[in-house]
């Protein structure tokens, strides 16, 4: 028996967003792989829930007239990394939540709870923070839009206002179009494991590859959130594909992070590990684009 | 506090549970059916003891709301055996290699090897163990637990391409 009180059921979005003006403490529970556990540990006992587990119209993978890949957030990790639209224009972001913890997690966990859950160390956010994604969130007062980018505020803090449920994550076309990712997990095991650190890279080439047009860094466990390494990438873009380019992004890269040491790994390991992960991910990527790094 | 009716399909019968809302899936199969294969392991899904599949897929019956099974198909090891109590292959090739030891983890061991084995195409060992990652064994070292599901996904691709 779980310690939770009291457990409302939405079945639809509408009706969560009710429950949750009317019940404003009750926990919105996706697929609980973090909320039951935390019950579990009695972290969080006594709440209210409002699950909207139920939701499908809050389920799959389409792609928007104009191109724009749209994720609705209880897509679960499985879901995911199977999915046709994602293994072509995102195979990254598959592969990268194909390594939280093992089949049943993927089975439950969904991509939405991932970031709305905050912690650094979630497998999807470095490589939706990498590919610009852009999250819809719907309130009673109507829907508005914020660049995943700027939802974090802190560790396990997210900018949901109160009221606010996220409906939808967004990964514009001119974001995934001719662009190629890789994402590295460095972790103690290869399963039911977080990452002690989490690199995502993706670059788009010049036509003849030699020239990077754009490239985008993200680390999850290399600060307090999910943080864009935007100074490496700016060192790094218009530069010819080289080795000295993988340097580049490795050197600036510390500008952009603030690692602490924990139980998993002390901070100067997690350094060195921003570096290294940054100039292996980017040869991947540089190298599933077509590019070659002598 | 708060009750519910909740209606499924467990190992292919028609049931209905009259449930508090905050019990867990494994604490309704197990509290009302008597389903004692789900074991009550780490309760955090992280051991894969109470692996159940439902609509086909494995979960951790322990971190899964009861009222969730709603309308929901699910197997647990119980009904893997036929009417007269029968064991099935996979089971036997647990037995076959040496894959139980202390027994505790088996059954979640074998409701994660179902969408392995019913696979058309053969799997590699690395591959099986990614399919069994969420399954803890503190006892075989999972060596001889591959080889009963991989041994088993041999032979019924080669059964099936026997009888095609």
């Amino acid at each position: 028996m779980y310690n939770f009180t009291n457990l409302y059921e939405a079945n639809s979005v509408q009706e969560a967003l009710e429950l949750k003006k009317q019940y404003s403490n009750a926990l919105f529970l996706a697929g609980g792989s973090d909320i039951l556990i935390k019950l579990r540990e009695e972290k969080i006992a006594g709440s209210d829930l409002i699950s909207i587990y139920m939701l499908d119209e809050l389920r799959g993978i389409c792609l928007e007239e104009d191109g724009t890949l749209l994720i609705r957030p209880l897509t679960s990790f499985t879901d995911v990394s199977m999915h046709p639209l994602i293994k072509e224009h995102v195979p990254v972001l598959g592969e990268a939540v194909d390594q939280i913890g093992g089949p049943q997690i993927r089975n439950i966990g969904t991509i939405g709870g991932n970031i709305c859950n905050g912690v650094t160390s979630a497998d999807s956010a470095s490589t939706l923070k990498a590919y610009d994604a852009v999250l819809e969130l719907a309130s009673l007062e109507g829907t508005r839009e914020l660049p995943y980018g700027e939802f974090n505020l802190g560790p396990g803090k997210v900018d949901l206002r109160p009221g606010e449920l996220l409906t939808g994550i967004r990964i514009p076309k001119e974001s995934y179009e001719h662009t190629y990712g890789h994402y590295i997990k460095y972790a103690m095991r290869k399963a039911m494991d977080i990452a002690t650190l989490g690199c995502s890279a993706n670059v788009k080439l010049s036509e003849d590859k030699t020239t990077i047009e754009r490239i985008r860094i993200a680390y999850g466990v290399a600060a307090p959130i999910p943080v864009r390494a935007t100074t490496a990438e700016r060192a790094a873009t218009g530069k010819p594909v080289n080795s000295q380019l993988l340097e580049t992004v490795a050197e600036h890269a510390l500008a952009d992070v603030t690692p602490r040491s924990s139980w998993r790994a002390a901070k100067e390991f997690r350094l060195h590990l921003v570096q290294e992960l940054a100039r292996r991910a980017v040869k991947i990527a540089i190298e599933k684009a077509g590019g070659t790094i002598a | 506090m708060t009750h519910k009716l909740v209606t499924c399909t467990v190992n292919g019968k028609k049931r209905h549970y009259h449930i508090d809302v905050r019990s867990s899936l494994s604490d309704m199969l197990r509290g009302q059916e008597g389903l004692f294969s789900i074991k009550h392991g780490c309760d955090v899904g992280e051991c894969g003891a109470c692996t159940v599949l439902i609509d086909g897929k494995p979960f951790n019956s322990c971190i899964y709301l009861a009222v969730w099974a709603e309308g929901k198909d699910i197997l647990t090891l119980e009904g893997l055996s036929d009417t007269r109590g029968t064991i099935s292959d996979i089971q036997q090739a647990f037995i076959d290699e040496g894959a139980v030891q202390c027994g505790f983890c088996t059954p979640g061991f074998i409701m994660s090897s179902i969408p392995i084995i019913t696979k058309e195409t053969p799997s590699t060992r690395e591959e099986i163990r990614k399919q069994i990652a969420g399954n803890l064994c503190r006892c075989t070292g999972y060596e001889k637990i591959v080889d009963a599901i991989e041994k088993t996904q041999k032979k019924r691709i080669e059964e099936r391409e026997h009888t095609s």
